[in-house]
């Protein structure tokens, strides 16, 4: 800190620069080889794949429009009866936000208590941390199709399947975020009331989830935009819904198309509409509300 | 040379800037002081088009700055340097990198993507660190130097624009009373050497007397004082920022001398 004067004589400057340039070089040597692994990996593994595909890339390219064309073109003509269909398949509409908001539910309390149980210094049983969160990571490893398809074949085809799925991935998954955020809270509070001699659960209730409340509301009502595609998805595997009726009017082929426009309308309307709901919650909860 | 004509910013019902009226024939060192929240941050920003007026022009050698857009605006931008409080480097590149930094308005996104300098400017760069005594830490992480140190390499950043004004929005208020004369120096140096304008946010009086040669006056967005450090009384101070009689310049100062200083000695016997 000594050399306030800015005159600086050039005594070390050119020694500075070169080794400086040198570096840069180096850098850029390794960003421009780092960019051409990158490339050939890219071109290879794409080739490699179109060779395995049954019908090709390139062969398929120009058909991709055929599909939703066909579909656009009879709903056009059909459009008389759109307002009709959607009556129809409203209650369809309702089972599937229903399959994802029990689900939601279920799944946040889930996820609630795993997180405060596998969180480093709020858990009630230090040592079983590690078993909590490797119940969580296998919880949100298995895919919600595949626990439902398994659920459906034992339990039967409908939404009860879909719920259990759907809950079990959800509470795997915000575990895993509800205990990132329980991690950064201030242990202060928990410590104050430990100290006046309250149980577990007493402590968690009134130190923690005050402070991480908002951030818990949020992630839950992410995931039940999450939740609500997902829904609709299984309703593929013959788990209700509005997904089932999609599968439905689509594999019957033309002349039901109409009928997939309408559903797909439907879907659509909704996943925006409470994606706008939720990310306007979202903000007011993250950022309070306002001045 | 540079103009401010009635400049107002609002936020909601708040009015931060009232009416603000500069006019600067040359370049000259000018020192904004005030209280905080007296709106001498918003006016700076205004200058610099990072936030917009609500009212008023800026015009600058004949060029309307208030109404630029796309383009123009990141040109003008590219003129009209700035330093801030917290420096605003981006701590996890090198020394070098954040001065190059001073470059991007003529750069390409694609360019700047691949970290394609010319030689040439790199060259520049470690000129400048060496002219603020930095060039040691060309190839160091921005985030490893001390206050002074990044305060110096937003200034060598601010040099690369080769820019005509250079605003200064609280540059020593983070540092301790070492650095800030260093800073504050570099900026003097760089006002008289290179003759460019320099217009800073102080809060201490004593600063601003020593390193400008214009002091503006604000309180509550009003420019209420506008003259040479000469001018500026005690109780033009005390009027500034509000004080009643037991305002002394001494108490708010950073300056290691005004401990030899009769007045603040006595103060401290009283605490």
């Amino acid at each position: 800190m000594a050399d306030i004067s800015l005159s600086g004589a050039p005594h070390h400057v050119d020694g500075i620069q070169a080794s400086y340039m040198a570096q840069v070089q180096r850098r850029r040597l390794y960003g421009g080889l780092t960019l051409l692994i990158f490339v050939v990996l890219m071109v290879s593994g794409f080739n490699v794949a179109d060779d395995r595909n049954a019908g090709g890339f390139w062969d398929g390219l120009h058909q991709i429009g055929d599909y939703p064309a066909d579909v656009l073109s009879e709903a056009w003509e059909k459009r008389a009866d759109l307002p009709a269909l959607i009556v129809k398949y409203f209650p369809a509409l309702v089972e599937t936000i229903n399959i994802a908001a029990v689900s939601t539910l279920i799944g946040a309390i889930g996820g609630l208590f795993l997180s405060l149980l596998g969180t480093r210094g709020l858990a009630k049983w230090p040592r079983m941390i590690p078993l909590f969160r490797r119940i969580s990571d296998i919880m949100r490893a298995v895919p919600e199709i595949v626990i439902a398809l398994v659920l459906i074949f034992v339990l039967g085809g409908g939404p009860v399947p879909a719920m259990i799925a759907i809950a079990i991935h959800t509470a795997g998954a915000l575990a895993k975020m509800f205990s990132e955020v329980s991690e950064n809270t201030d242990l202060k509070a928990v410590e104050g009331l430990a100290s006046t001699g309250a149980t577990w659960s007493q402590r968690m209730l009134l130190g923690v989830l005050p402070q991480v409340a908002p951030n818990y509301v949020s992630y839950t009502l992410l995931r039940f935009e999450i939740n609500i595609r997902a829904s609709a998805i299984l309703g593929f595997v013959g788990a209700g819904g509005l997904g089932y009726e999609l599968r439905n009017s689509m594999a019957w082929g033309p002349g039901r198309f109409d009928e997939a426009a309408a559903i797909f309308i439907l879907l659509f309307g909704t996943i925006v509409f409470f994606d706008q709901v939720s990310s306007r919650y979202r903000n007011r909860l993250t950022e309070g509300q306002g001045q | 040379m540079l103009k401010i004509d009635k400049l107002t910013k609002r936020f909601g019902d708040k009015t931060a800037v009232d009416a603000a009226n500069i006019w600067v024939e040359k370049p000259t060192m000018i020192g904004i002081i005030g209280r905080s929240g007296a709106g001498k941050s918003t006016l700076l920003r205004m200058v610099n088009c990072l936030s917009n007026a609500s009212e008023g022009t800026i015009t600058f050698e004949g060029e309307e700055i208030t109404s630029l857009r796309g383009a123009a605006l990141r040109n003008w931008q590219s003129r009209c340097a700035m330093i801030f409080q917290q420096f605003n480097l981006v701590p996890r590149m090198d020394v070098a990198s954040n001065v190059l930094h001073g470059t991007l308005n003529k750069r390409s996104t694609f360019a700047t993507m691949f970290n394609l300098y010319p030689r040439s400017e790199i060259h520049r760069a470690i000129e400048i660190l060496d002219r603020l005594g930095i060039a040691e830490q060309a190839p160091k992480r921005a985030e490893a130097l001390s206050g002074g140190q990044q305060q110096r390499v937003a200034i060598a950043r601010a040099l690369m624009q080769d820019p005509k004004i250079i605003l200064a929005d609280e540059p020593i208020a983070s540092l301790d009373p070492m650095n800030a004369q260093v800073v504050m120096q570099a900026l003097r140096t760089i006002h008289e050497e290179d003759g460019r304008m320099v217009i800073a946010n102080l809060h201490t009086l004593d600063t601003a007397r020593r390193y400008c040669d214009r002091v503006i006056g604000m309180r509550d967005g009003r420019i209420v004082f506008d003259g040479t450090p000469a001018q500026l009384t005690t109780g033009v101070a005390r009027d500034i920022y509000g004080a009643g009689a037991d305002f002394s310049e001494a108490a708010t100062s950073t300056e290691i001398e005004t401990l030899d200083r009769p007045g603040i000695r006595e103060a401290e016997s009283y605490a």
